[in-house]
């Protein structure tokens, strides 16, 4: 059984396609690389996992059973642009407001909660830093805490959606060796990202999309031109294919 | 005035409507303080503004068939806060034009309500302006009764209020029920609201749920610490303001607002990390390298 498993998609948004016969399959260990253009639907399908989005047909299986919100075997890094970095809060607390869903109404933390704040902030090497106002961390350590924040639920399934975008290459770097060694300890990591290099880098596998799956392998078996020039809609030319060439 | 004087007036059983109003005034801030945080973090400080307006006609209609101001108020403010609740859902309405237009559409409503009332124009200064006479001894109660009500509710969905303030989409994939925390929220506003209009005034009630939270955001970059100094900043600003407003008689929701804004200026002035002088101070202190260096520079020695 798929930890993930997307069967015949299909999303609409404001009346219009958007996702057209997606269908995706994720397992533990895995690492993948979601391309595609700006508009191809890379936030909308990782929205539709999360069941956030509704779907026209379709299905979406996490662990073998229909997704839902509030279910913890999927930890979600949205953009950070969704994050309000200007309030008052120590990164230690950002990452326990992952576990809010989990403790429920009225609750307060607990032993075992704190233990998982603890664990996730070891994970991605903010132990340090958590006592600090999330206000005043750079681009690459508040990245850092979204990847806590999803990590403190012990997800199964991580969804990234553009973790390296507005980072520099030993961020990113830094970045990429984490989300690789989260697919080593039995993850399913799926990201999007425009970072064709950092993508080819460290996924194991490459999905490029474009309201419908136009390839889905290893990075060395996507070296056809016609499947990126099909993705991007871009010329024969254009130094994106060079790029590819050269992976 | 002295303070002893002030004192003296208090347990005046001839001015028995100065400790009324002390009390409500003092509920009320310390209840707009901590609901004004959530307000002033999450930047709804527009719809606090549409559910003031709105509580008129509701307030109106209830002095016209003499019922409680307070309830009129909060029935109004309730049904307009779910109004904005449900708009605001759909993020391609632009939900700040319709506030705009829904709010100024109440108060014009709660104008012509009362105008049918005799020797309005009184009663109408003092919904706008606020004043501290003519308090029913019911309204302590249900002030204080609402004020509880209002702080226990924030305590048990705090994690909740701060996890949707900090990222909606995370909260909704968490499983929150997103919706309904923003409706008990613009509720919980609109009861602050509500049992602050007495004393303070319609115009002037925003300023009670914005100026201490934003003074206490200024001097903090902790939550907790923020949600307990807003409070305490409002509190004292009431006290004060109605201690000088007695004094020199002025306005009471005027002279309560002023002190709260002259602690929001001082804070901006002041705040240790923050403030405007810490920043110049630390400028000034980059600027100039340490003595001690200064002197082994080469060249200088004589
Ligand atoms: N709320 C919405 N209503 C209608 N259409 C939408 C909505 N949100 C997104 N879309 C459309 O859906 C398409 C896919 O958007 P999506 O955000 O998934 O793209 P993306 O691949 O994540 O792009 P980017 O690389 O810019 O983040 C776009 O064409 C967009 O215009
Ligand atoms: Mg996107």
């Amino acid at each position: 059984m798929n930890e993930l498993e997307v069967d015949q998609l299909e999303v609409d948004l404001g009346g219009r396609p958007v996702l057209r016969d997606i269908n995706l399959r994720l397992d533990r260990g895995e690492l993948v690389g979601l391309l595609g253009p700006n508009g191809a639907g890379k936030t909308t399908l990782l929205r539709a996992i999360l069941a956030l989005t509704s779907i026209r047909s379709g299905r979406v299986l996490v662990g073998g059973k229909p997704s839902r919100p509030g279910r913890c075997e999927i930890g979600y890094v949205p953009q950070r642009h969704e994050f309000t970095w200007d309030f008052p809060i120590s990164v230690e607390q950002a990452v326990l407001s992952g576990r809010t869903g989990r403790m429920g109404l009225f609750r307060r933390p607990g032993v075992a909660d704190w233990r998982a704040v603890g664990a996730a902030l070891d994970r991605v090497q903010l132990t340090e830093l958590r006592r600090r106002p999330v206000g005043e961390l750079s681009g690459g350590q508040r990245q850092r805490v979204l990847v806590a924040r999803a990590l403190a639920l012990a997800p199964r399934i991580l969804l990234l959606d553009e973790p390296f975008t507005g980072l520099d290459m030993p961020t990113q770097e830094l970045l990429g060796d984490l989300f690789m060694s989260l697919a080593g300890a039995e993850h399913a990591v799926l990201m999007t990202t425009h970072d064709l290099v950092a993508a080819v880098d460290t996924c194991s596998r490459l999905v490029l999309l474009n309201g419908r799956i136009i390839a889905d392998g290893h990075p060395a078996d996507l070296q056809d031109a016609a499947l990126w020039t099909t993705t991007f809609g871009v010329s024969d030319n254009s130094p994106l294919l060079k790029l590819v060439k050269a992976i | 005035m002295s303070i002893t004087d002030f004192l003296t007036d208090l347990f005046n059983p001839n001015l028995a409507f100065l400790p009324k109003a002390l009390a409500i005034a003092v509920m009320s801030s310390i209840v707009c303080g901590v609901v004004g945080c959530y307000v002033v973090l999450r930047g709804m400080a527009f719809i606090g503004d549409a559910v003031a307006h709105a509580v008129f006609p509701g307030i109106a209609v209830a002095f016209v068939l003499q019922g409680s101001l307070v309830l009129g108020g909060a029935v109004a403010g309730v049904a307009t806060a779910l109004l904005i609740a449900i708009f605001s859902q759909n993020r391609r309405v632009k939900e700040d034009s319709i506030i705009g237009v829904f709010l100024v559409g109440a108060f014009a409503l709660g104008i012509v309500i009362i105008s049918q009332a005799p020797g309005y124009a009184g009663s109408l200064q003092q919904f706008l302006f606020g004043s501290i006479t003519g308090i029913p001894d019911r309204d302590v109660y249900v002030v204080g009764g609402a004020g509880l009500v209002i702080l226990g509710l924030v305590l048990a969905l705090h994690k909740e209020f701060v996890a949707v303030c900090l990222d909606r989409e995370m909260s909704r994939s968490m499983g929150l029920p997103v919706f309904w925390l923003d409706i008990v929220l613009y509720v919980l506003v609109t009861l602050a609201v509500v049992i602050s209009l007495q004393t303070i005034g319609n115009i002037l009630v925003l300023a009670l749920l914005i100026t201490p939270a934003a003074a206490a955001r200024l001097l903090t970059d902790r939550l907790g610490v923020m949600m307990l100094l807003a409070p305490v900043i409002g509190g004292s600003a009431a006290v004060i303001g109605l201690y000088l407003s007695w004094s020199y008689d002025t306005p009471v929701g005027g002279t309560i607002v002023l002190i709260a804004t002259a602690v929001f200026l001082a804070a901006w002035l002041l705040a240790p990390r923050h403030g405007l002088l810490a920043k110049r101070w630390r400028r000034v202190g980059a600027a100039r390298p340490p003595r001690r260096h200064r002197q082994r520079l080469p060249g200088r020695s004589p």
